[in-house]
């Protein structure tokens, strides 16, 4: 996946502006052929009631308005991202429990006392077996977002 | 417009899924309910359905489907009728959390561990790594009695960085035929101290939290919450519902395992793709129908056997090794020394970890288990007349002393016999009232362990015309306590 590094910031600022909790948000760009461009992300609710530190889910509803304004400006979600407060930024078992289609990227920032640190990006297998590591590829060019 | 069975309906594709669709954005289906629309779908293009439907051909629980702006599950599901005009979405949730699997970051094995673990560090499957998860790890042993002895002492040996111990039993002697974390000159102290003195022996690098407390649905969550993996041993039906129940609610796997007789069990419940201990057994057994271990037995050596298969999982789950038993309950017969495997299915109806959970915060599990609370009696034994263990101390002295009639079983006599003059088991005793030795209108004094079982006897007798039957309040425990120390408490 290509993505800016301005983007990945600020992915990491949400990560730590939510610490203790995990944060979520989508990835909005296109799909091609080589991989995801993300061109931009949209922070997203964490709709969990309990264990918010541990767990995310957002609902279908939210996932519809984003896809609906991402289609305004020509993009699709492409991913998602979140945190992991005070662990790794390596899937869970609830990752791939939860995982939902091959093709999406999932993007992990690692918080550890409200400060990030590492950033990866997976997807899910073709099988649905496990998910695969992602490269990302940072690009320093002046983002398109609007 | 009608609708007819060739209607067709435009169906959104998420971008993801678009590499199956040979790129199309929308398809039109075929069908006069959501359903046949899906079905048409998949049979236009198969692939789509693994990622659609789980392996009993249920939509993914991940996947919602949206007829124009409504989600078909507060219509009609799958069942919901097609128009012209609308149009299908297929609309993922996400989910997801912190790993179950520990981070490791800043965990250090110093030289003095490096030395100490070295069989461990010798295999692939574990190795620094693996042992840097176990020192990581924390793991809470709710019960420390039979199964709770080999979990705490191999989890210890093995390197489990914290250990958290829940008990408030004082250790017994009828405990040392199995519970070979406490020795002879532990008896009298509290199971904790006894433990942890055990444990420091056997490691010392092991962090220990000690709860000398009841596990209750106020303390549970707390409690638990403050670890990585639980490990039930415990030894009735309320702690066991309780455990599972704080372990769902708070994402905590629950490696379990009971023992009775000759007989254990082991799984892992409380992973998020697995199964728990509700949905292996939505209720518990009526009280009374399964003897406790106090009153059935057990045979010492099985919660040495059954309790290293849990000590053997919850290492597993933690190093992330071989294939735990989610899913999977082993059955172990000791006497014919078989072992089975069942599968247990997570239950989508799981009152507590199913789809549409009804259980959300803990319950009162003395009262689900139709258990009364210790501090208040059981309402036969509310209602018989009784008797203290003073006062027939008092009677016999007299040489007063009423007739006496044990309601245990023979074997409970032949360990502890406070001098009764007849037993009969409550179990026989309504077919049994002839043989009573005793004229009915004389005092019949009835008795048992600890005044349970002998309170329902009396409560048989007085409705079969022994009027003058009472309850001895405490049972033979009470005798042993306060009046006859040399009669064994079991």
């Amino acid at each position: 996946m290509r993505i800016h590094n301005e983007i990945l910031d600020a992915i990491r600022k949400h990560g730590s502006d939510a610490y203790p909790e995990e944060c979520c948000g989508f990835l909005l760009g296109s799909m091609t052929a080589d991989g995801n461009d993300v061109a931009a992300v949209t922070p997203v609710k964490n709709r969990r009631k309990t264990n918010r530190d541990q767990r995310f889910s957002i609902s279908a509803d939210d996932f519809r308005d984003a896809d609906l304004a991402a289609h305004e400006q020509g993009w699709d979600i492409v991913g998602f991202y979140h945190s992991h407060p005070d662990h790794s930024a390596e899937p869970s078992a609830t990752d791939l429990a939860e995982a939902t289609f091959p093709g999406y990227a999932y993007i992990i920032v690692s918080v550890f006392n409200h400060r990030p640190q590492e950033v990866t990006a997976w997807s899910l297998s073709p099988d649905r077996s496990r998910f695969e590591t992602e490269p990302i590829e940072i690009t320093t060019e002046t983002p398109v977002t609007p | 417009m009608t609708t007819s069975k060739y209607t067709r309906t435009p169906i959104h594709i998420p971008a993801p899924l678009r590499s199956y669709t040979d790129g199309q954005t929308t398809i039109n289906v075929q069908g006069n309910s959501v359903g046949d629309a899906l079905d048409d779908l998949t049979r236009q293009f198969p692939v789509l359905k693994q990622h659609l439907f789980d392996e009993e051909g249920a939509l993914r629980t991940f996947v919602n489907i949206y007829l124009n702006d409504e989600d078909i599950r507060y219509l009609g599901h799958i069942s919901t009728v097609l128009s012209e005009d609308d149009e299908l979405s297929i609309v993922p949730s996400i989910a997801g959390g912190c790993p179950q699997t520990l981070s490791t970051v800043g965990t250090r094995l110093s030289p003095a561990e490096l030395r100490r673990y070295q069989r461990h560090l010798s295999l692939p499957e574990v190795g620094v790594e693996g042992q840097t998860k176990l020192k990581a790890a924390s793991v809470l042993i709710v019960g420390v009695g039979g199964l709770g002895s080999p979990l705490a002492l191999y989890l210890a040996a093995a390197g489990v960085g914290r250990i958290g111990l829940v008990d408030f039993d004082i250790v017994e002697e009828s405990n040392l035929q199995r519970q070979v974390l406490h020795g002879v000159s532990d008896v009298g102290r509290s199971k904790l101290a006894s433990a942890s003195d055990r444990i420091r022996e056997v490691n010392e690098f092991v962090t220990l939290d000690l709860h000398e407390t009841r596990l209750t649905s106020e303390n549970a969550i707390d409690i638990i919450s403050d670890y990585d993996l639980v490990a039930d041993g415990t030894d009735n039906f309320p702690t066991r519902f309780l455990v599972n129940d704080a372990c769902v609610l708070t994402g905590t796997p629950n490696v379990y395992a009971s023992i009775f007789r000759f007989d254990g069990q082991v799984s892992v419940f409380g992973m998020p793709d697995g199964p728990c201990y509700r949905c292996l057994y939505p209720e518990p057994p009526p009280p009374g129908m399964v003897p406790s271990c106090a009153e059935g037995g057990v045979l010492g050596v099985l919660p040495g056997l059954v309790g290293a298969l849990q000590a053997t999982e919850v290492i597993k789950l933690i190093l992330g090794i071989g294939e735990p038993l989610v899913g999977r309950l082993v059955l172990i017969d000791a006497l014919s020394t078989k072992f089975r495997t069942l599968t247990v299915r997570k239950d989508k109806d799981c009152p507590v970890c199913g789809t549409r959970p009804t259980v959300t915060a803990l319950i009162d599990y003395e009262e689900f288990c139709g258990i009364p609370t210790n501090d208040a009696p059981t309402s036969e034994e509310h209602s018989v007349p009784e008797m203290t263990v003073f006062e027939l101390d008092e009677l016999r002295r007299q040489n007063r002393a009423p007739f006496v009639l044990d309601v245990r079983k023979p074997f409970e006599a032949e360990i502890a016999d406070l001098g009764a003059d007849q037993l009969i088991p409550v179990e026989e005793l309504s077919d049994r009232l002839g043989e009573i030795q005793a004229a009915p209108d004389r005092e019949i004094l009835v008795h048992c362990r600890s005044g349970g079982r002998s309170a329902k006897a009396v409560i048989i007798l007085q409705e079969n015309g022994f009027v003058r039957a009472v309850n001895l309040k405490g049972g033979i425990r009470a005798w042993s306590e306060e009046i006859d120390p040399t009669v064994l408490v079991y």
